[in-house]
């Protein structure tokens, strides 16, 4: 993975920075140490490392302004950090960059059930939101599934998904306001706990820009009280293609389920042997749940089977209790550790029209064997959101190489079915260059133009999203 | 002038030597006044893709709303959020595109449940200022590639680009659907209540209050069974004594709510608050209790205030000012609109940006000039 060359004149004036740092923070929020930066060298894609000039870790949002005022007038990159669960490179520094992590500013500032709003400080773990409104029975929709581990700011700059976003949406669905640190230190407020912010969508522009744009310190969420009740039915059948159309047919049907998982046979062979989950030996297998009282999920239970039994399963599970239900989710929820265990893997993230999907599927099982690397295919099809986990071994020289660009065809053909690279993960530095596939120059100039706005100087968290070429002479201008 | 596709559009733009007033159907006179030429979207028509299965569609942004709807209830489809039709309430004639509808970002009463039309927005075309053709998003429902233009452009009013297709997730239309009218309630009373219902589990689709009559209206929409159960339970819980509407009854109450019917007609300065929904009562005590129709549970309120002097203008953002959130000024004599800031003013940071990104878009400042303020 190319990365720019760091810019020698600020690791020279290293020591300086520093020194200006600590003037504005705490002694214990700045770390400069380069055997404790080592912790910052990279997100959750560990395959990239790059420890940073330093790191800080301000905790209130006067904080974050004093440290962005002091590197955009030193000329330091900035790379904002949540949790560091990212799986696209999105908080991966650079040699001469500053991590700013949001982990020590995770307080809830406002509950407010009558209006159906959270504010939150953005350090705060995903499922934390939901556990602070829990006694309510309220809970935050999306679910992407680090929720233990992941901020709400990595989310906000991902515009993080989830497997239950087939109802309630994605992160930007969900997001009401921010308060947003500009890269020159100031301070801007969007949005809050009323709907749809006035004037142009800035809100809408942020979630999502990958960090790119600001640091957004706080947060109002949407929050939602709990279903009285949920429950899953497992389905299989002996083909991707009859799985696809039954999928097809229960969105048409007009019953929303909150989820449909799918999983094809590596991935249930995998997870089976990991886990033992029950999951029959089929081609391919689905989850649908649903939500209600006892007597509506039975009713759209009811029509969901009917429409599977159409299509001639090879077994239909539905879940009687509590623990059968845990026993349907825990081969999903096992997948990705499932495959791990098998080896290592690459978790990709395109999204495709559920239409395509049994073409893709075949083509997919096509290019594993042209690669000569398995892949297991488990993802949310209700929406087309596909994560194939290549497999690879990181100590076999050269595998990496190829498993990369096993992934890369993936995407194209991702794109070439009319989906796009990534659906929840974000771009990062994984699909910086493969941006070109999916836009022409003027869709990439036009996204560069609007950071131009928000980060004149280009030192928000440099080198990533954009493919490094186009970017190549906004960075040296302002350097 | 009236392109009859991209190609033609983009070459207009770019050939124009002045500013340009773009419409779609020409349905939505709102904002500050535009001198221009005028540049109408309307001959890119048509749907190009429709697929019930993936609940995604694409049209060129001149295609007819209704066209869309028929297309879309050929399949027992629909737009989940609503889009309002503002002819009933600014009195102007005309076909509304779904250009329009996305670039006013309108949406209606099932907002609180499903979200706004930029929430269903997937993807945009457009030509920008120079007249250059660009693309963001796509046709699928999860995509974070690269910046989310989709939403900018939505509710950008035509000043950041001309729209030339869009790309919308539906949704499947129902089985049945009924409503719960309280009647007689202060306003206090009714936003309470609905915020109960909203704060329920039973997924209430919409929650309005009128003025007159101190009516109040819950939403639920799904399987036949599943509606009866939820409306019995919130009679038993928050609405007790709520009558219940059914079917058609329920369906044209909610375009009355939706197209702020109760408030068309007069020749008041109508006035557009979104709120914090507990919020709605002190603030129509405060403005002197003017005719209003809250809708989004209280959260969005529809006001009619003399068209005199600034219209309200003063009064109308002192509360917002203090309370939180913004006002838009509908409908108001061309006079009253040059005159008053149509769209809430912003922050002097949040104006720089929005400057910026303008200036960005549209470096010639051609497009739409001078509407959103």
């Amino acid at each position: 993975m190319d990365m720019p060359a760091p810019n020698p004149a600020i690791l020279s004036r290293k020591a300086q920075i520093v020194a200006r740092l600590r003037s504005v923070l705490p002694a214990d929020a700045v770390i400069d140490d380069p055997v404790e930066t080592r912790a910052y060298e990279c997100d959750a894609l560990t395959a990239y490392r790059c420890p940073p000039l330093a790191a800080v870790l301000p905790a209130s949002t006067e904080e974050v302004s004093a440290v962005l005022r002091v590197c955009h007038e030193e000329g330091v990159p900035v790379v904002p950090r949540g949790a560091g669960t990212s799986l696209a490179g999105g908080a991966m520094p650079t040699e001469d960059a500053i991590i700013l992590g949001v982990a020590r500013m995770n307080e809830v500032l406002e509950t407010d059930y009558e209006n159906r709003f959270i504010r939150v400080q953005t350090g705060r773990t995903n499922m934390s939101v939901s556990g602070a409104v829990e006694e309510e029975d309220f809970f935050y929709a999306p679910d992407p599934s680090s929720q233990l581990a992941c901020a709400i700011a990595g989310n906000i700059a991902m515009n993080s998904g989830g497997a239950h976003c087939l109802k309630y949406g994605v992160t930007t669905n969900n997001l009401l306001g921010v308060k947003m640190v500009m890269m020159d230190g100031e301070v801007v407020e969007i949005g809050g706990a009323h709907l749809d912010a006035a004037g142009l969508d800035l809100l809408g522009l942020i979630c999502g820009s990958e960090g790119q744009l600001g640091v957004v310190t706080e947060a109002t969420l949407r929050i939602l009280r709990k279903p009285e009740g949920a429950r899953p039915v497992l389905m299989g059948f002996d083909s991707n293609e009859v799985a696809g159309h039954c999928v097809s047919d229960i969105i048409k049907a007009g019953i929303l389920p909150v989820a449909i998982e799918f999983m094809d046979r590596p991935c249930i062979r995998a997870t089976e042997a990991f886990a033992g989950a029950g999951y029959p030996d089929c081609e391919a297998l689905l989850i649908v749940e649903v939500e209600g009282s006892e007597e509506e999920i039975e009713a759209q239970l009811e029509r969901i089977i009917a429409i599977a039994r159409t299509h001639n399963p090879v077994e239909l599970r539905e879940s009687g209790s509590a623990e059968e239900s845990a026993k349907i989710w825990l081969g999903r929820k096992s997948a990705f550790g499932a495959m791990g265990q098998i080896n290592d893997y690459m978790c990709l993230d395109g999204t495709i029209p559920v239409s395509q999907l049994p073409l893709v599927l075949r083509r997919i099982g096509e290019m594993s064997k042209d690669f000569g690397l398995d892949v297991g295919n488990v993802f949310h099809a209700g929406d087309g959101n596909m994560h194939p986990l290549i497999l690879f071994d990181a100590n076999k020289p050269g595998d990496l190489e190829k498993c990369e660009a096993f992934g890369a065809e993936i995407l194209k053909l991702c794109v070439e079915v009319g989906g796009c690279l990534t659906g929840e993960h974000g771009v990062g530095i994984e699909k910086r260059d493969l941006m070109v596939t999916q836009y022409e120059p003027g869709d990439l100039e036009i996204q560069m133009a609007v950071k131009d706005v928000f980060d004149p100087k280009w030192l928000l968290n440099p080198a990533k999203v954009f493919p490094l070429a186009a970017s190549d002479a906004r960075r040296i201008a302002a350097e | 002038m009236k392109p009859n596709n991209e190609t033609e559009l983009a070459e207009m733009v770019a050939a124009a030597k002045g500013p340009l007033q773009i419409i779609g159907g020409g349905t939505r006179d709102i904002g500050a006044p535009v001198d221009g030429d005028r540049l109408s979207a309307a001959g890119l028509s048509g749907v190009s893709l429709y697929e019930p299965g993936a609940l995604t569609l694409v049209a060129g942004a001149g295609t007819p709303l209704e066209e869309i709807e028929t297309v879309l209830a050929g399949e027992n489809q629909r737009l989940a959020f609503e889009p309002m039709d503002h002819r009933v309430l600014l009195g102007t004639d005309g076909t509304p595109t779904i250009g329009g509808v996305v670039a006013a970002n309108v949406s209606g009463p099932r907002r609180i449940q499903v979200g706004a039309c930029r929430d269903s927005a997937l993807g945009v075309r457009f030509v920008d200022g120079t007249g250059q053709i660009l693309k963001n998003g796509g046709r699928v429902m999860k995509n974070v590639t690269g910046y989310d233009l989709v939403k900018l452009m939505a509710g950008s009013w035509g000043t950041l680009g001309v729209l030339s297709e869009v790309s919308l997730k539906v949704q499947a239309i129902p089985e049945a659907e009924a409503t719960l009218v309280g009647r007689g309630l202060s306003a206090r009373d009714a936003i309470a209540a609905l915020s109960a219902a909203l704060g329920s589990p039973f997924d209430v689709s919409g929650a309005a209050f009128l003025t007159d009559g101190g009516e109040a209206y819950v939403r639920v929409e799904g399987l036949a069974d599943s509606v009866n159960y939820r409306i019995k339970r919130m009679q038993a819980e928050m609405c007790a004594g709520w009558e219940v509407l059914e079917g058609e009854k329920s369906a044209e109450m909610w375009r009355n709510i939706r197209d702020v019917s109760p408030l068309s007609g007069s020749h008041d300065a109508i006035w557009r608050l979104s709120v914090k929904p507990t919020d709605a009562p002190e603030i129509l005590q405060e403005l002197g209790d003017p005719k209003a129709v809250c809708d989004w549970g209280g959260g969005l309120i529809w006001l009619a205030m003399s068209e005199g002097g600034d219209g309200g203008a003063a009064r109308v953002r002192a509360v917002v000012a203090r309370l939180g959130g913004h006002a838009t000024l509908v409908r108001g004599s061309d006079a009253l609109r040059r005159n008053v800031d149509v769209f809430q003013p912003e922050a002097a940071p949040l104006a720089a940006i929005s400057k910026g990104l303008r200036a960005r878009f549209d470096p010639r400042g051609i497009l739409n000039p001078g509407l959103m303020g």
